[in-house]
C-alpha cells in the first residue's frame, strides 16, 4: 500500500506534541529537579545529590502519610473485594430488579472527588454522629475521621461506597464468563450455593481478580481529591516526636509540601518515591498475571 | 419436588429483599444530601436527620448559591461543559489518527512509540505537574504562548494525560479492523487523509463512544489539573473548583454546600440515567483492557 511519510506525520503530530509537552518532558524534568535546589522561581537551579531524599526519609509527616496510605491501601483492598464481590453475586443470581441494582451501585462512581469528599464529611461529622448521640451508641458520638486511629478506616468506608460499584461491574464480567453447565452440573452433584461459589466460581475468576487488585490498589494511592476535602489532612497527631497531619494521604502531602511550604524539590523527591511505588505494584501484577497465564 | 420449588422460591423472596435493602443502604448518603440540602441553615445544624420543614427551602438555597458574588457557578457550568466537550473532541480525534498510525505501520519507530504510551499510564500526575506548571509558565514568558487560566492550554492538557489510555483503547480495536477495506479504498485513489476519515472513523464509533465515556466523567469531576492550570480565582473556573471554592467561603453552611454538591453531580447522573446501558458497557471495556 502506498503510504506517506508526511500524512504519517501530520496524523501523529498534535497527539505527541501534546504527550511529549504534557507528560515526557515534564516527567523526566521532574526526575531531574529532584536531584536539585529547584524552587519554581529561579531559572538557575543547583545539583544537591540525594540531599532531598534523605531529608524526606527522615521527615515524620512523609513516613506517616506512607504508612496511613499503605494501611488505606490494605483496607480498600479487603474491604472493597468482598462487598463488591458480594453484590456481584446477588445482580447475577436470578433476583427480578437485577439491573436495577447494578445502576444503584455502580452511581456513586459518577460523583468527583471533591463532591465525594463533601458529602462523607458531613455524613461523618453530623449525620452519623446525630444518630450516634439518638440511639445512644458510645462509639457513633464522635466522628471517625476526627480521629488520627480511625480517620482512614474512615476514609477507606467512603471509598468503598463508591468504589465497590466499578469493581463489582468486573466481577459481574467475570461471572457472566464461567460456563452455566459447570455450575449447573456442581449443583446436580450435590454441591451447595457455598461450595460452588468456593471451589468454581472464584478459581475461575482469577484473571477478574489480578484486574481488580491492581485497579484498587492504584487507585487508592492516587488518592487525593476525596482526601483532600474529607479531610484536608487532619487530624493532627504524633509521630517519632514530631506533630503530624494523621489524615494525609501521600498525595495530599506531595501537595501540601509543593505549596504551602513551598519546597517544590523536595515535593518532587516524594513524588519520585511515590511513583516508583506505584511501578513496583505494577510490575508485580504484570508477572502475576503472566505466571497466570503460564499456568492455564 | 414441590417442597423442593417452595424452599427455591423462599430463598428467591429473600434475596429479592436483601437486594432492596442493599440498594436502600447505598442511597442513603445521597438522600442525607438531598435532604439536608433542602433545610434552612438552622433546620440542618439542629437536627441533620429531621426532613425538611417546609417546602421551598432548595429553590432559596439554590439561588442564593447562584446569586453569591465570590463563586460565579453559572459561569463555571458553562466553563466546565466547553472544556469536556473540546478535551473529548480533541482526544478522540487525535488519539484515534495517532492509534491508526502506529497500527497500519509497522516499524520499530511506531512499536516504540506505542510503548511509551502505554507505559506513562503508570505516571502519577503528582510526578509531573509542578515541573508542567513551571514548563508551561516558560513557554508563555519566552514564546508567548498562554497556556495557563486559558481553556485551549487545558484542553492541550487533557489530550497529553488522556491520550495515553486513549491511543491504548484505539489501538486494541483498530488491530482488528481488516486491512482489505482500506486497501481498496487505496487502489480507487484515496488519500491517505481521506480513507481515514471517510473510511476508517466512521468504523471507530463504539470505541469513540467508550473513550469519551472514560474521560468524560474523570474531566467533568477533576480537580488538581484544573486548579493547577486555572487558579482558584482565575478567568476560567470549572465547576469542581466552584465547589471547594464555595465551601471554603460558606464554612459548615452545610445546607448551601450540599447544594452545590447536588448541582455537580445532577448533570453526570441525569446522563447516567439515560445512557446506562453504553456507561456501564464502556466502564467494563475500559477497565479489561
Amino acid at each position: 500500500m502506498k503510504r506517506n511519510l508526511l500524512w504519517d506525520f501530520a496524523f501523529s503530530l498534535p497527539c505527541f506534541l501534546a504527550f511529549l509537552l504534557v507528560i515526557l518532558c515534564p516527567f523526566f524534568l521532574g526526575a531531574w529537579y529532584s536531584f536539585t535546589d529547584w524552587n519554581g522561581i529561579n531559572y538557575t537551579v543547583n545539583f544537591v545529590g540525594w540531599a532531598n531524599y534523605r531529608n524526606i526519609f527522615s521527615s515524620p509527616q512523609f513516613l506517616f502519610s506512607l504508612y496511613q496510605t499503605l494501611l488505606y491501601a490494605l483496607l480498600d483492598v479487603v474491604f472493597i473485594h468482598v462487598v463488591a464481590f458480594g453484590l456481584a453475586l446477588l445482580v447475577t443470581s436470578r433476583v427480578r430488579l437485577r439491573n436495577v441494582y447494578r445502576a444503584g451501585f455502580f452511581l456513586p462512581n459518577l460523583i468527583g472527588g471533591i463532591v465525594l469528599g463533601f458529602i462523607w464529611q458531613f455524613m461523618y461529622k453530623d449525620f452519623f454522629t446525630a444518630i450516634g448521640k439518638l440511639l445512644d451508641i458510645p462509639g457513633m458520638k464522635t466522628s471517625l475521621i476526627s480521629s488520627a486511629s480511625t480517620v482512614v478506616l474512615g476514609m477507606s468506608l467512603a471509598t468503598t461506597w463508591q468504589y465497590a460499584g466499578y469493581i463489582m461491574l468486573i466481577f459481574v464480567a467475570a461471572i457472566q464468563g464461567v460456563p452455566q453447565e459447570v455450575l449447573e452440573s456442581a449443583a446436580v452433584d450435590g454441591a451447595g450455593a457455598f461450595t460452588r461459589v468456593r471451589k468454581i466460581l472464584i478459581p475461575m475468576m482469577r484473571n477478574a481478580f489480578t484486574i481488580s487488585l491492581f485497579l484498587v490498589i492504584t487507585t487508592s494511592f492516587k488518592q487525593f481529591e476525596k482526601n483532600l476535602t474529607l479531610t484536608n489532612g487532619g487530624p493532627a497527631t504524633r509521630f517519632l516526636g514530631k506533630v503530624v497531619q494523621g489524615g494525609s494521604l501521600v498525595p495530599l502531602t506531595i501537595y501540601n509540601e509543593s505549596v504551602s511550604a513551598n519546597n517544590l524539590s523536595k515535593g518532587q523527591a516524594m513524588s519520585v518515591v511515590f511513583f516508583l511505588v506505584l511501578v513496583l505494584f505494577s510490575l508485580m501484577q504484570v508477572v502475576v498475571s503472566k505466571r497466570k497465564e503460564v499456568e492455564q | 419436588m414441590a417442597q423442593a420449588t417452595m424452599r427455591r422460591r423462599r430463598r428467591g423472596i429473600g434475596l429479592e429483599v436483601l437486594g432492596g435493602l442493599l440498594l436502600l443502604v447505598w442511597m442513603i448518603p445521597l438522600a442525607i444530601v438531598f435532604i439536608n440540602a433542602s433545610k434552612t441553615y438552622g433546620e440542618v445544624t439542629a437536627n441533620p436527620l429531621a426532613l425538611p420543614a417546609h417546602a421551598g427551602a432548595f429553590l432559596d438555597n439554590l439561588r442564593a448559591v447562584f446569586t453569591d458574588r465570590t463563586t460565579d457557578f453559572a459561569g463555571a457550568f458553562w466553563d466546565s461543559f466547553l472544556v469536556t466537550a473540546l478535551s473529548l473532541a480533541t482526544i478522540v480525534l487525535f488519539a484515534s489518527m495517532q492509534a491508526w498510525v502506529l497500527v497500519r505501520r509497522k516499524t520499530r519507530l511506531s512499536a516504540a512509540a506505542f510503548f511509551l504510551y502505554v507505559a506513562a499510564m503508570v505516571i502519577p500526575f503528582q510526578v509531573v505537574m509542578y515541573p508542567m506548571i513551571y514548563f508551561f509558565r516558560s513557554l508563555g514568558e519566552f514564546l508567548g504562548l498562554r497556556l495557563l487560566d486559558t481553556h485551549h492550554g487545558i484542553v492541550f492538557a487533557y489530550l497529553g494525560f488522556g491520550c495515553s489510555m486513549s491511543v491504548f483503547i484505539f489501538h486494541g480495536f483498530i488491530k482488528n479492523i481488516p486491512l482489505a477495506l482500506e486497501e481498496s479504498a487505496t487502489i480507487d485513489g484515496c488519500s491517505q487523509g481521506r480513507l481515514f476519515f471517510s473510511v476508517v472513523f466512521p468504523l471507530l464509533r463504539p470505541v469513540c463512544l467508550t473513550v469519551m465515556i472514560l474521560q468524560g466523567i474523570w474531566i467533568w469531576n477533576d480537580y488538581l489539573l484544573p486548579v493547577m492550570m486555572l487558579g482558584t480565582n482565575g478567568r476560567v473556573q470549572t465547576v469542581p473548583i466552584a465547589v471547594k471554592m464555595f465551601a471554603g467561603t460558606y464554612i459548615k453552611q452545610w445546607n448551601l454546600i450540599l447544594v452545590t454538591t447536588v448541582l455537580a453531580m445532577l448533570p453526570v447522573i441525569v446522563f447516567f440515567l439515560f445512557a446506562q446501558k453504553y456507561i456501564i458497557r464502556g466502564v467494563i471495556e475500559g477497565a479489561l483492557k
